[in-house]
């Protein structure tokens, strides 16, 4: 008996630590929300684009100049390359995904962009094509033919293209460029660090050009055209160009980035206002709410006692499963909510097929304590096979869903999952935990259903 | 015993649906959305008023957009519908239609979806059914490996697999018809409702099958068509029950959901409804037809 009671206890307890949890850890509910710590703070719902607005952009990655053992490496690359570039513009929580080609996803590599709160995407879009190219050039050897433009004033310009050449430093060999400024003249100027390949170039260009110009490109345009005093061989090197600080921060960030290893080419571009996005999440919730309502009346309705005892294994249900959501996290989407809501739908058919049996075990058993049993352990084979078939249906739509797809199944597989244990653990210990109440007229009446008053 | 009794007629009355969703399904066809065929979607309010959509289609037609779909959205919104754009001509849509800034506007919806990309999630889609069908009919030949008399197990997967087609046909031939007068588009989520009805649709005739098994293993009834008749008689009212509560949320989800998922529930809801139908008055009918056949031999 003492054991059954604290059984009850245990799952109140751990019940109402799953509802505290949600409840604080939601800027909506919790009226002290900035004032708690960091890890209610960072369990917030994390919304897809679709309901949270934003921009999901996809890139095509052109591989065909990458041999085909590194273009796994390469992809990664062109990932943190990206997601560099995309944090340089404030995004919050921006995701970047590869799509590795494959039998199912097709023959391309793909790089997924997601910008919640971007919904500006031309200027999205180019600030993620950006490609800051950073060269270093020497001087055209003596003789080299230099082409020289005359305007009609007569003036002479030279063109300065014919008069450098590549060298094979550029800026894929760049360890880091900080923002500095000169001691003397206060001008901002960007300090770059090679990585050892880097340097040692850098070393033989500065060794072998002594006395010359070596100039600095950046996008195909000379920023920086120094002239070489001596030997520099710790591989650092300094722009001082007349850029304002916020041009100097800006070339540091671009830098830093670096290139792209491969080029990439824009595939698709979605872009959801934030109106539809929060108009979306109140309907979803309006629906889950009204949903969780009527599926509740019916229950108590119903089946009274053990009705109202699902309905509270079913609120237990809903937030283990909206805590869930916010620990692994899972990110929540139209379809995702769907799921959610269909899942508390099927969540009560496992509460149900024990019910009925519980009333038919009722007609034959003596004891409401063994028929709940029996209830419950009859019920289970079919309670199993019935969901099994669900669960398949998700985990194949989450192996090969698009996000959308892949919210959906995580949503009603674990769902399901969720409500088994709901259904047979949290259902059971509240309902054998109420046989104490005694086999009176009253108590079979409430442990009957439907209009049957047995 | 009434449904055992009256099998002819019900198993009709789903013959008879079927074919009628069959035939929708070729008369009216289906509208593909760009989520498959590729194509650009740009949803827009307008500020103060909506310009008339006569005169934004003779625009569009003096610029080469290829055709341009414009459909009139709410109360100051247009959908407009066209091949995929690239950022100029995305620019350039919406400077059209905010008639070069004379009617201030807010883009409140935009998706350009490459040609590859629809090809890409055809393949995914048709791949996910091929699998979960798959997946399912093995399964289903599990569950029922054990009983074999008097009718054998993978006739009970057979007759699971005849309802669960039954029950996908049906909703698809309805939104055939929703996409005919409604615009419904096959999208993604199109699938993903197939998918779920294919997952849904059998956990209901599993209930009862599994009755059927244990009343088989009890030596309860005097035929075999008597077993399956108290066998329903015991578990259809459980069996209605579990789907009307998936009913409930369903119809919750259709009239107070997000715009986006609104098909999509009705199509589950249809999906649930014919399930539960197919799984009382088609799937054990069937196989008590089967076992007089048999018997007949």
């Amino acid at each position: 008996m003492w054991k059954k009671i604290v059984s009850i206890l245990i799952v109140l307890i751990l019940g109402s630590a799953v509802v505290f949890f949600v409840f604080k850890s939601e800027p909506k509910l919790n009226p002290n929300f900035e004032t708690e710590s960091s890890f209610f703070k960072n369990s917030s719902f994390r919304l897809g684009l679709d309901l949270s607005g934003g921009s999901h952009l996809i890139y095509k990655a052109d591989v065909s100049g990458v041999k085909a053992g590194d273009i796994t490496i390469s992809m990664d690359a062109l990932r943190d390359v990206i997601e560099r570039r995309v944090n340089l513009f404030g995004v919050s929580e921006p995701i970047v995904q590869v799509q590795n080609s494959g039998f199912v996803s097709g023959a391309e590599e793909k790089l997924i962009v997601d910008l919640p709160g971007v919904t500006d995407i031309e200027k999205a879009t180019a600030m993620i094509g950006q490609t800051p190219l950073l060269e270093f050039k020497i001087e055209a050897p003596a003789g080299t033919p230099q082409k020289a433009t005359v305007d009609k004033d007569g003036k002479v310009t030279l063109d300065a293209s014919s008069q450098f050449v590549s060298t094979e430093l550029t800026g894929r060999y760049l360890q880091k460029a900080s923002l500095e400024f000169d001691q003397t003249t206060r001008e901002p100027r960007v300090s770059l660090q090679f990585d050892d390949t880097g340097t040692k170039l850098f070393a033989q260009i500065t060794k072998e050009n002594v006395g010359k110009m070596v100039a600095i490109y950046l996008d195909g345009a000379p920023i920086s055209i120094p002239v070489v005093r001596e030997e520099i061989p710790n591989g650092q090197a300094v722009i001082s160009g007349s850029f304002t600080p916020t041009e100097g921060k800006l070339l540091v960030g671009r830098l830093n980035s670096g290139a792209l290893p491969v080029p990439i080419s824009l595939l698709s571009r979605q872009t959801i206002g934030a109106t539809l996005g929060s108009d979306a999440v109140t309907a979803g919730v309006k629906a889950a709410i009204i949903g969780f309502l009527v599926v509740a009346l019916f229950l108590i309705l119903w089946y009274r006692l053990p009705g109202f005892m699902a309905v509270l294994a079913l609120c237990i249900y809903i937030t283990i499963m909206l805590t869930l959501f916010k620990l692994l996290p899972v990110t929540l989407t139209a379809a995702g909510i769907a799921g959610f809501i269909i899942s508390i739908g099927i969540a009560v058919d496992a509460n149900i097929l024990i019910f009925e049996r519980l009333k038919e075990e009722l007609h034959f058993e003596r004891t409401i304590a063994n028929a709940v049993s029996a209830g419950f352990s009859r019920a289970w084979s079919s309670i199993r096979d019935s969901n099994t078939s669900t669960i398949i249906s998700a985990i194949i739509l989450f192996w090969f869903g698009t996000p959308l797809i892949k919210g959906f199944a995580l949503t009603l597989g674990l769902g399901v999952l969720i409500s088994m244990f709901s259904a047979i653990m949290i259902s059971r210990i509240f309902l054998s935990g109420l046989i104490f109440i005694g086999e009176s007229r009253v108590v079979r009446f409430l442990f009957s259903s439907g209009f049957s008053n047995q | 015993m009434f449904i055992i009794k009256n099998k002819r007629i019900f198993i009709s009355i789903s013959i008879v649906l079927v074919l009628l969703s069959i035939v929708s399904l070729f008369v009216f066809g289906f509208r593909i959305g760009i989520d498959f065929k590729g194509g650009a979607l740009v949803e827009v309010v307008y500020k103060t008023n909506r310009p008339a959509q006569s005169d934004l289609d003779a625009v569009f037609k003096a610029l080469d957009f290829g055709s341009v779909l414009i459909q009139p959205t709410g109360e100051l919104g247009y959908i407009v519908k066209s091949l995929d754009l690239n950022e100029a001509q995305h620019s350039l849509l919406l400077k059209t239609l905010s008639q070069d800034g004379k009617s201030p506007l807010e883009e409140k919806n935009f998706n350009s979806i490459g040609p590859s990309v629809g090809r890409e999630l055809t393949r995914k889609a048709i791949i996910a059914i091929v699998l979960v069908s798959l997946a399912i009919i093995l399964f289903i030949a599990f569950a029922f490996r054990k009983i074999s008399r008097p009718v054998s197990s993978w006739k009970y997967g057979l007759m699971a697999i005849v309802s669960l087609l039954h029950d996908v046909i049906i909703p698809i031939g309805l939104f055939s018809i929703l996409s005919r007068f409604y615009g419904a588009e096959v999208d993604t989520l199109f699938v993903v409702a197939v998918l779920t009805i294919l997952g849904l649709s059998v956990s209901d005739t599993i209930v009862i099958f599994d009755r059927i098994r244990e009343n088989l293993r009890n030596k309860t009834g005097n035929s075999f068509g008597d077993t399956v008749g108290k066998s329903l008689d015991q578990s259809y009212m459980r069996s209605i029950f579990t789907s009307l509560t998936v009913i409930i949320v369903l119809l919750s989800l259709f009239f107070f959901g997000p715009e986006s998922t609104k098909y999509f529930a009705l199509m589950l809801t249809a999906g649930m409804f014919f399930g539960t139908y197919s799984s009382i008055f088609l799937a054990s009918p069937l196989l008590v037809l089967v076992e007089e056949w048999q018997n007949k031999k």
